[in-house]
């Protein structure tokens, strides 16, 4: 019985307090994250954003959330109900169980797996389904023209995104992420991998079907995308997911390429402050570019969006890889 | 140990069930989707086994890209499935001759280590994991010193066949304005804008 407890039955509480005491926060700052976003673009048109429910409106999300939960859920008669039910569902699930592998501090990680970036980048390239599923099984032409537009655009840019990585990985020495942000000990890669970063976050941006990419949505042109028949809950968890996922990637962006936890330098005043802390900062610091980006762009057009991945990144991010594997070998800095 | 058997079954059923499935379902979306699910459980074998590099690259490569594709393909297809079940009569004997012969091959392989006990030692035997080396390193060092050349030449065989596809889609059309991005940038102000004082009443010549 002791060895039930001490091999069994420990761990597998253990790690389900480490799952909540990851997802609860997550929640919330997803939440805050939709309220920071109307916050953000309403100082940015010189409006006030939320401010009725609540003091400063900090209560809108919750009003939101409440109002999404006790609305009816509708399912449209022609649909594949089974599989228009799935396709909210492992959005929002991917977008939730990318966050066992990252690290938050110093140790701070669910699962330290030796393969965690390459564990990132395939369930990132699982999010696709969800939009091909829900387009699809909807029955609509909106939607299906919504899915087809993801799928191509997703496909394009992970392309890019693999490219971005095997130069980090290059420079790093190791698929693990506490391994890539200890590496990022002296120095940041975000300052030799300057062009990197930026390619990676634009992808990023594409890769969440964010402004100015938001093509699968786009509103003006096919009403709300591959979510134009999802109502209430369902509707809700695409939301949730979507901007699940916005954090994921600046979470991405902040180990690869901005230090993870690591304070900005090394020494007094920055080392008292916890490493979560600066995790967190950094995120919220990614996450403000991905809204600020939305209030300043006009969206793409299909074939700009295009051209802009294979022909302009991939090319770049290709000749980046060389480059950078030319140099570290040249001047002998590959990490052992 | 009972959890890592209790995952392998949970995988293993999982994977021969989707299996099934694939060739079972009627509508052809869900059989992508159930390939799908197979691939994805193949990955948790991968992992289990200790490989997850490999079983990381079945999640990217397979359930990332190609059956991304696949999907799309089968979704845009216009399926009469009164015209698929008959079609499904008129393949059966040549379905179940492959079927057959796959089983027959399978029988043989194994039959191998009962009828001829040395046979097992004839087999290629695995290289043993270095110590103190990840897996992906492992597969690496390997991959690229034992096996370089037969590496790029399934590169080139890839590239060979990247050029082939482009070439048979690629078609030239005459008369279409594309878009040239350098021009548009390259515009200056003093080409294109004229500002002009209009007088009220007397309008621009």
């Amino acid at each position: 019985m002791a060895e039930f407890w001490t091999f069994y039955a420990w761990p597998t509480i253990w790690v389900v307090i480490q799952i909540v005491a990851i997802i609860v926060p997550l929640l919330l700052a997803v939440a805050y994250l939709t309220y920071a976003e109307r916050k953000i673009l309403g100082a940015m048109q010189l409006r006030q954003g939320p401010m009725v429910v609540g003091p400063f409106g900090l209560l809108q999300p919750i009003a939101d959330g409440l109002k999404l939960m006790v609305k009816e859920t509708i399912i449209p008669s022609g649909s594949n109900r089974v599989i228009f039910l799935i396709a909210p569902m492992l959005t929002f699930l991917l977008s939730l169980v990318a966050w066992a592998v990252i690290p938050f501090g110093e140790g701070m990680v669910v699962a330290d797996i030796n393969v965690g970036i390459l564990y990132l980048f395939a369930i990132s390239s699982l999010g696709v389904y969800g939009i091909i599923m829900a387009g699809w099984a909807s029955n609509s032409k909106y939607a299906f023209f919504g899915a087809l537009r993801s799928a191509a655009q997703m496909v394009s840019y992970e392309v890019s995104i693999g490219f971005v990585i095997v130069t980090v990985l290059l420079c790093a020495g190791s698929l693990n992420l506490s391994e890539i942000v200890r590496a990022q000990e002296n120095l940041w890669f975000v300052i030799p991998l300057f062009p990197m970063a930026v390619v990676f976050f634009v992808s990023a941006l594409a890769e969440t079907n964010r402004a100015p990419f938001d093509l699968p949505e786009g509103e003006s042109e096919i009403t709300g995308g591959f979510m134009v028949e999802y109502s209430a809950m369902t509707y809700a968890l695409f939301f949730l997911g979507e901007y699940a996922n916005m954090i994921l990637m600046s979470g991405m962006t902040t180990v690869l390429f901005l230090g993870g936890w690591l304070p900005p330098f090394g020494f007094a005043p920055f080392t008292w402050i916890p490493g979560p802390v600066w995790f967190a900062l950094k995120i919220a610091l990614c996450l403000f570019v991905f809204i600020w980006v939305r209030g300043t762009m006009p969206r793409y057009r299909y074939d700009q969006l295009m051209r802009l991945g294979w022909k302009v990144f991939l090319p770049f991010s290709l000749f980046w890889v060389v480059l950078t594997a030319g140099v570290l070998m040249a001047f002998d800095w590959l990490p052992a | 140990m009972v959890v890592l058997a209790l995952a392998f079954y949970l995988f293993a059923g999982i994977t021969i069930a989707s299996g099934v499935m694939v060739v079972a379902t009627r509508n052809p979306v869900h059989s992508v989707l159930f390939l799908i699910l197979a691939f994805f459980n193949s990955a948790g074998l991968f992992v289990l086994m200790g490989a997850e590099f490999l079983a990381m690259i079945l999640v990217v490569v397979y359930v990332g890209a190609v059956a991304v594709l696949f999907l799309f393909v089968v979704m845009m297809l216009d399926i009469n499935y009164a015209e698929l079940k008959e079609g499904f009569i008129r393949y059966l004997p040549i379905g179940a001759l492959i079927g057959a012969i796959l089983l027959i091959e399978l029988l043989v392989v194994i039959g191998a280590w009962a009828i001829v006990p040395t046979a097992e030692e004839r087999a290629p035997t695995p290289t043993a994991m270095p110590e103190g080396v990840t897996n992906t390193e492992a597969l690496g060092r390997l991959l690229y010193t034992e096996y370089v050349y037969l590496f790029q030449a399934a590169g080139i065989v890839l590239l060979i066949a990247m050029i082939g596809a482009i070439v048979l889609t690629l078609r030239q059309r005459e008369g279409v304005r594309r878009q040239r991005i350098a021009d548009q940038i390259g515009r200056q102000r003093e080409e294109v804008l004229a500002i002009r004082k209009v007088e009220p009443g007397g309008g621009v010549s």
